[in-house]
């Protein structure tokens, strides 16, 4: 197996990971790092695929650096409201009652 | 063409900086500039009769951005400029100064559109990737903004469905880039053939959930409601009437792109979202008509309405399939979009958000309510209106392959939006409880409610020629 192969196998088991994370898990702030997770999968499956005999392709790094920007942009906002709704209510979970 | 994506970036930037609940003149310039070159481009792609390319820079494909406008492209563009300028507009008078939940309406609302007119003119999947989280976030930080627990929790929501829904979009571009090695829609159409690898099955499969999920299709609905329901009525109407159909707009564009040769391998595939889609008919309907409050109706009104979209898809190897999707994209967009802005004008006046509280509402507001009538309209698909046209494509396209089935499905849809529109109006007619008070509200919001809920009806006029821009493909 050639580690680019490798580092997709990874990244997909990273993914799926992250995903179940996202949705099963009530804590937010553990939520939010679940998300992070399920980001860097997808980030390494990018590189990870597009290896061609193991000599790394310039483009897809490009575009995981912006993935890494956009990935912060979104932490960020999330965790700013997560703290925004701890302050208002005092709990980390979201309300369970549907309006 | 780049225009339509700097100049909101500009405004947005600016009203930032000029700080808390300014930029509002700035924005409504902003806006009326693009609306004229949205009108431009829109001349431009129907009369050349072929798509319109810029480079941006003059840095070509694989390492520039390309932006490329066709007929769909364009038409998206002409709805969401039509939608935020009245909008804006409306905005303006909504929010008093110095109040909390107006205070950044400005930027998100700017960085939102540009996102948006990227998303729109963007030619490769990874730029559409980044515009889509443009899109999400600043979505995201407007239904936040009104500061609530409520309303931090229904953005909260949004926000995990909207990073789910892009992360699986994201897998998707990363898997294509490792079978052929570019993200570029025009260079990867032709590649797809039928016999493709499996990794190019998997990687659609993943994008039309992760899009699905963004666009709010039954069963994936449970974000909207809260989300649309709870924020500022301006906000709503900007998510309801532009947000979702963005990712609509990119299921039609991989559908018939790329991923055509394989669903047309698999031709039953079309039947899922038709059949997703008429369950959202019936079951958005449902909630609408048993909904308590207000904003909630016309939020499961939206889930209702988003279902007629998914049902052009078993209809695109036809005529008229695209078209019908597109009127009623703009029916929808213009008709909600009013429908939103009246309910804020009704709640703002009679300060109740219950569909019960509107007693008595037709003698204070009657501009308001004749608005909220004439969207209604559209929303049950009554001639002239665009909602009617939209729906008669839709039929007609329908009938030519003998899916008479489909047409159970439009015009029972019909009748249950008649049901919940005139719930409302029933409401509003019924004579005031003694000693309410109705609060008086400025007359240019009621005007521009008024001007979008009869754009939607009157477009049903001029609509052969949003049909032959759609027709215009590269």
């Amino acid at each position: 197996m050639s580690s680019g192969l490798l580092f997709a196998c990874v990244g997909a088991l990273l993914f799926a990971m992250g995903i179940a994370g996202v949705i099963l898990i009530g804590n937010l702030l553990r939520r939010v790092l679940a998300f992070n997770v399920m980001g860097s999968g997808a980030f390494l499956i990018l590189v990870g695929l597009a290896q061609r005999n193991d000599v790394p392709d310039p483009v897809p790094q490009a575009m995981v650096l912006t993935g890494i920007v956009v990935a912060v942009a979104a932490t960020a906002l999330a965790l700013a409201l997560v703290r925004r709704l701890h302050a208002l209510t005092g709990k980390l979970e979201l309300p369970t009652d549907e309006i | 063409m780049i225009w339509l994506i700097l100049l909101p970036l500009v405004w947005a930037s600016l009203a930032f900086i000029l700080g808390a609940g300014r930029g509002k003149w700035l924005a409504i310039a902003g806006l009326a500039a693009q609306t004229g070159l949205a009108f431009d481009l829109a001349a431009k792609v129907g009369a050349g009769g072929t798509a319109i390319s810029h480079t941006i820079g003059g840095w070509g494909a694989p390492l520039g951005i390309d932006l490329t406008a066709d007929g769909l492209s364009a038409a998206m563009l002409l709805l969401t400029q039509c939608v935020a300028l009245p909008l804006a507009v409306y905005a303006s008078a909504y929010y008093k100064r110095d109040e909390a939940a107006g205070a950044y309406f400005w930027p998100l609302a700017g960085f939102l559109i540009s996102g948006l007119n990227a998303l729109f003119l963007s030619a490769d999947l990874f730029n559409i990737y980044v515009t889509l989280e443009l899109v999400g976030l600043a979505a995201v930080g407007l239904v936040a903004a009104g500061g609530g627990a409520q309303q931090v929790a229904a953005a909260l929501r949004y926000l995990f469905a909207t990073l789910v829904g892009s992360g699986l979009y994201l897998l998707g571009v990363a898997l294509i880039y490792g079978a052929y090695g570019t993200v570029s829609i025009e260079v990867l159409t032709p590649l797809v053939t039928s016999e493709t690898p499996r990794l190019m099955w998997i990687a659609g499969g993943l994008m039309l959930i992760g899009l699905m999920l963004k666009t709010a299709l039954f069963p994936f609905h449970f974000w909207l409601p809260p989300a649309h329901g709870g924020a500022p009525a301006p906000v709503s109407a900007l998510l309801s009437a532009l947000v979702v159909k963005a990712s609509f707009y990119l299921i039609l564009r991989l559908w018939i792109g790329p991923f055509g040769p394989l669903i047309a391998a698999a031709e039953w595939l079309a039947w899922l979202p038709a059949l997703l889609g008429t369950l959202a008919i019936f079951w958005g309907s449902w909630r609408a008509i048993r909904a308590e409050r207000l904003k909630l109706l016309i939020a499961y009104s939206t889930v209702a309405q988003l279902g007629y979209l998914f049902l052009i898809f078993p209809l695109l190897t036809g005529h008229g399939a695209i078209q019908a999707g597109v009127m009623q994209a703009f029916a929808h967009g213009l008709a909600k979009a009013g429908m939103f802005v009246a309910a804020g004008v009704l709640i703002k006046a009679t300060g109740q958000e219950s569909v019960a509280g509107l007693a008595g509402a037709v003698e204070r507001l009657p501009i308001t309510l004749l608005a909220f009538g004439l969207a209604g309209m559209t929303l049950m698909g009554l001639p002239p209106s665009s909602g009617f046209l939209a729906k008669w494509q839709l039929i007609e396209a329908a009938l030519d392959r003998g899916y008479w089935w489909l047409v159970v499905v439009v015009l029972a849809g019909g009748l249950l939006a008649a049901v919940y529109v005139f719930r409302v109006l029933r409401q509003a007619f019924l004579l005031a409880p003694p000693g309410q008070t109705v609060a008086t509200v400025p007359r240019i919001l009621e005007w521009t409610a008024f001007a979008l809920a009869a754009a939607s009806v009157l477009l049903g006029l001029r609509g052969v020629e949003l049909m032959q821009l759609v027709g215009v493909v590269a």
